[in-house]
């Protein structure tokens, strides 16, 4: 068990390695560079290029890379250009003001389409069923930033119960004023975890159901919901897969719901970034989430092989 | 008496004749989708859009690139203008119509050029194993790190906005899925019986792969990537939401539903109409994409 | 060698061995699989899927191959076929060893042998017409396409099928019996002179096996093949063989005339497999179960000779030397300790028990 957990460590380094490599190609990719930025272009030649040998830009390319790598690895994530503040400390608040959505988005996401999943799988072909197909097809087809925009037509302009826009206050909730700023991101935020979690579910729990030894559980005189949760349990693998993977792509791609509420997260610092141009913000923002991401998939593994052991591979 | 001898005779060699044909798996697929209402339906609402956004001059009235300031946020039904003006004044409805060329463009090209590469790539990894199996299904293992929107961001973000950026990012983000998808394909149909019995004639790799690999492979690869189109133009729109799409003046429906934001407080159905499209276009790839699913998924 | 009915008459065993030369001679075959243990543990688990078979095909005869599952039949079949590559010994076709510099190439074999899979449906590519399948063979080693599709559609008349109706037909649109018979067209496209059956009856209902059988000694006669048989059915192979080998757990444990094999069985293996065979004959009955515990482990198998964990005649000397194959009178060759004087075991030297 052990040493299936080390071989999956182990073998996120060399992703992790050619992820930063990806990025540090990126940012090289970009048109013009830092001293282009910095410094207005009335500057005489040389003194622009004396402030390019002072930043190392003339220094071979895979050099760059290994000191830009060093100094990730210590957390200095360099400096904004635009605010010239260190990226770390911006990057880390923007990160847990995703958080305060993230999860309460996962949490509603994953309950309620765990629920419908299993509903619509226990009324298999009912109108009840129909209807979930349906809306799972809609649910998959709807863009989650216009749902966002409707919502915010609907319950802020129309009806003005819940503000359009912004975080409006620091750390964590306090009070229903604060809270009211969270309702309409969370549940935006929460639509797609909610098909696709139940989507799975309900594909799981019909297989489950169809298996052979349900009938047997029946038979030995089981009560329905004992055997709910012999189905459960059997389900839970993927499903947790399934739901690890969702909670990662809500911390990556959080950035279309922050930019339709303007909640200065990850993705809003993102946004802010793209349109300053501000590379060492936006490529830190963008490693730290990948890497993030990374290591979830290794929890999700891991956790896989401990409630299952036929994936111990 | 003759006459009808002379009929059944003509009846049993039409049997004969349809006998000897033989229906092949294809057309057994195209027989089902001929069956299969709602996707004909889905398949005609495309073909309409398709015909509407190509030949948009004939379908629209007004230039979608000017505006009359006069004429800002008319709400839906205003004479002349049946769906409204946007924030500048241009008609909504030419808006629209011009828009699904960039919208269908970024939504279909990358998917397309994906299968072609990811495609290649994949078959190949899973037709060869060894070390150019790993090496390949490595390389995209890296690319899977990402969320497939953070990838399209970073690669927008970093070298710019444009047409050309924002079909290459999402290109660059559906290869990884389709290679997993092929390999995983091309590597189960490589160890059935009939592949083997193709190497015990001693035919060489590449014989093999065309005759034998390629037309088992190809069906459920391309089912796939046409699942993949419904997203792409969801992304594909929200990368011009975040600016990092197509660039003004050019009408797309994401661009045009970050434009309309503002307006969301005066005209809120404009400001939410282009979406209307989004989820439109997307659902109706997304259908026609389960019918061929369902059509392929024929019992042999 | 080891097992040309060397010994008995001398002069008549080699004219006889001169008259009819092995087709296809097999020496020390042996395949090992490794199991992968996880990344950072040493061991590596190996299966002995074949270990050290040896034994001659003679041409124009019905070799039968059985055996429990498991017991490398199989793997023998896709060793001979070159679909996988052995770990060691000697392959010779006519005498011309296979796979070495001046001797045959793997592509050279298979116009000389080929296969007849198990599973019916598996066997032939769903998206391609059986003609096509049947004609691949030729048209790869260079027959054109017309040419191809011609001799396919001769062949499908050969195993009893109207061109006309089913040359176009595809996999799916067939029955089973049907589909085998496309395959052993299949097989035969290519002329060879040898064709493996492995399984090839086994998923057919009883009606459709006895006439597929049939087809198979028609064919046997009109084109002049070697067959080897493979199954785990002692009646079908009964029927069909000329000679008959028994393999366990990766080795060959007693080969012989097919009479010889059924009727005076001198491997205790080969008795317990036997009597273990229903019979429609109530008075018949078997009252205690002639092997007993389950097959071991092919990874570790025991040491000496393989058998002996089930043998009820198991002595030291069995767990100590494996047996070697030699020959006895009545051209049988039998691996086991019992049947040659001086071999340790206590029952050598003594008639044959029951």
């Amino acid at each position: 068990m052990w040493t299936f957990t080390l071989r999956r460590l182990l073998y996120a380094v060399p992703v992790l390695l050619g992820v930063s490599m990806l990025v540090f190609v990126l940012i090289h990719l970009a048109p013009g560079d830092v001293v282009d930025i910095l410094v207005p272009p009335e500057v005489p030649k040389d003194i622009a290029d004396g402030l390019r040998r002072r930043f190392r830009l003339d220094e071979p390319i895979y050099l760059q890379y290994l000191a830009w790598l060093s100094r990730l690895l210590v957390g200095d994530f360099g400096i904004s250009f635009f605010t010239g503040r260190p990226v770390a400390e911006e990057l880390f608040g923007a990160l847990a003001n995703t958080l305060i959505i993230a999860l309460p988005a996962a949490l509603l996401g994953f309950s309620l389409g765990i629920a419908l999943g299993a509903l619509a799988a226990y009324s298999r072909d009912s109108w009840l069923d129909k209807v979930f197909s349906a809306t799972a097809i809609i649910g998959v087809s709807l863009p989650h930033y216009w749902v966002g925009i409707v919502l915010v037509a609907i319950f802020s302009v129309v009806l003005n119960m819940l503000p359009a826009q912004g975080m409006g206050f620091e750390g964590l909730p306090t009070g229903w004023e604060e809270i009211k700023h969270l309702i309409l991101p969370v549940i935006t935020l929460s639509l797609i975890p909610m098909g696709v979690t139940s989507r799975l579910v309900r594909a799981n729990v019909l297989e489950i159901l169809s298996q052979e030894f349900v009938g047997t559980l029946h038979a030995k005189g089981l009560g329905k919901r004992r055997v709910l949760y012999h189905t459960l349990k059997n389900a839970a693998p993927s499903a947790l897969a399934l739901m690890g993977l969702q909670f990662g792509y809500l911390l990556g791609g959080s950035i279309l719901v922050e930019t339709v509420f303007n909640w200065p997260g990850s993705g809003g610092l993102m946004n802010l970034a793209i349109f300053r141009r501000d590379v060492p913000v936006l490529s830190a923002t963008i490693l730290v989430l990948a890497a993030i991401f990374v290591v979830i998939n290794i929890l999700v593994d891991v956790l896989q092989a401990l409630i299952d052991p036929r994936m111990r591979r | 008496m003759m006459a009808e001898a002379a009929a059944l005779r003509v009846d049993a060699s039409l049997v004969l004749q349809r006998a000897q044909q033989g229906k092949s798996y294809w057309r057994r697929v195209w027989e089902r989708l001929l069956d299969d209402k709602l996707t004909l339906v889905v398949t005609a609402v495309l073909l309409l859009l398709l015909v509407m956004v190509l030949f948009a001059p004939w379908f629209t009235v007004h230039d979608p690139y000017t505006g009359s300031v006069l004429r800002r946020l008319k709400p839906v039904g205003t004479l002349g203008h049946w769906l409204g003006t946007d924030e500048v004044g241009r008609d909504l409805w030419s808006r629209m119509v011009y828009g699904g060329r960039m919208s269908l463009l970024a939504g279909v090209v990358p998917v397309f050029l994906a299968l072609l590469i990811g495609g290649f790539l994949g078959i190949l990894a899973g037709y060869a194993g060894g070390f150019l199996n790993s090496t390949i299904m490595r390389l995209t293992d890296v690319l899977y790190a990402f969320p497939s929107i953070l990838l399209a961001i970073a690669i927008t973000g970093i070298l710019g906005s444009g047409l050309k950026n924002t079909i290459l990012a999402l290109t660059i983000s559906f290869i990884p899925p389709i290679i997993r998808i092929s390999e995983s394909i091309t590597a189960q149909t490589r160890h059935l019986d009939f592949v083997e019995a193709a190497r015990a004639s001693g035919a060489r790799p590449l014989t093999i792969m065309r005759y034998h690999i390629l037309n088992n492979v190809l069906g459920p690869i391309l089912v796939y990537a046409t699942s993949l189109i419904s997203i792409c133009i969801i992304l594909a729109a929200g990368l011009s939401f975040l600016g990092l799409g197509v660039t003004p003046p050019s009408a797309e429906w994401g661009l045009m539903l970050n434009n309309l934001r503002q307006a969301l407080w005066v005209s809120p159905l404009v400001a939410a109409l282009p979406g209307v499209m989004i989820f439109i276009t997307s659902m109706c790839f997304n259908l026609m994409s389960d019918g061929l699913r369902q059509a392929m998924d024929v019992r042999l | 060698m080891n097992e040309a009915g060397r010994g008995s008459d001398g002069a008549d065993a080699v004219a006889r061995e001169a008259a009819s030369a092995p087709l296809l001679a097999v020496e020390n075959l042996t395949k090992h699989f490794s199991v992968k243990g996880s990344l950072l543990s040493r061991s590596n688990a190996v299966v002995q899927a074949v270990d050290d078979v040896s034994f001659l095909v003679r041409r124009g005869e019905t070799l039968g191959i059985v055996g429990e599952s498991g017991c490398g039949k199989s793997t023998t079949a896709r060793l001979l076929m070159h679909l996988i590559a052995r770990d060691s010994g000697r392959i010779r076709f006519a005498g011309r060893p296979v796979g070495a510099a001046h001797g045959l190439s793997r592509r050279d074999l298979h116009r000389q042998m080929q296969m007849v899979f198990q599973d019916s449906y598996a066997s032939l590519n769903p998206r391609l017409p059986v003609a096509m399948s049947i004609a691949f063979g030729p048209f790869v080693h260079g027959l054109a396409k017309s040419a191809a599709l011609q001799r396919a559609r001769q062949l499908l008349e050969a195993v009893g099928l109207d061109p006309l109706l089913f040359a176009n037909r595809y996999p799916h649109e067939l029955s089973g019996g049907q589909r085998q018979r496309i395959n052993i067209a299949r097989a035969l496209a290519l002329e060879p002179r040898i064709v493996i059956l492995d399984e090839a009856v086994s998923a057919l209902d009883k009606s459709v096996e006895a006439q597929v059988l049939n087809l198979l000694a028609d064919l046997k006669t009109h084109f002049d093949l070697t067959y080897i048989f493979i199954s785990h059915d002692l009646n079908v192979v009964r029927y069909i063989s000329d000679r008959v080998m028994v393999m366990y757990l990766g080795k060959v444990v007693e080969i012989g005339p097919v009479h010889q094999i059924y009727l005076h069985p001198q491997h205790p293996y080969t008795q317990a497999l036997l009597t273990a065979m229903p019979s429609m004959d109530p008075g018949r009955r078997t009252l205690r179960a002639p092997l007993s515990g389950d097959p071991p482990n092919p990874i570790s198998p025991p040491s000496g000779c393989r058998f002996r964990t089930r043998c009820p005649f198991a002595e030291k000397v069995c767990e100590a030397v494996p047996p070697q194959l030699l020959a006895l009178q009545n051209s049988v060759a039998v691996a086991c300790h019992m049947r040659f004087p001086g071999s340790g075991h206590s029952r050598a030297d003594k008639t044959v028990p029951h």
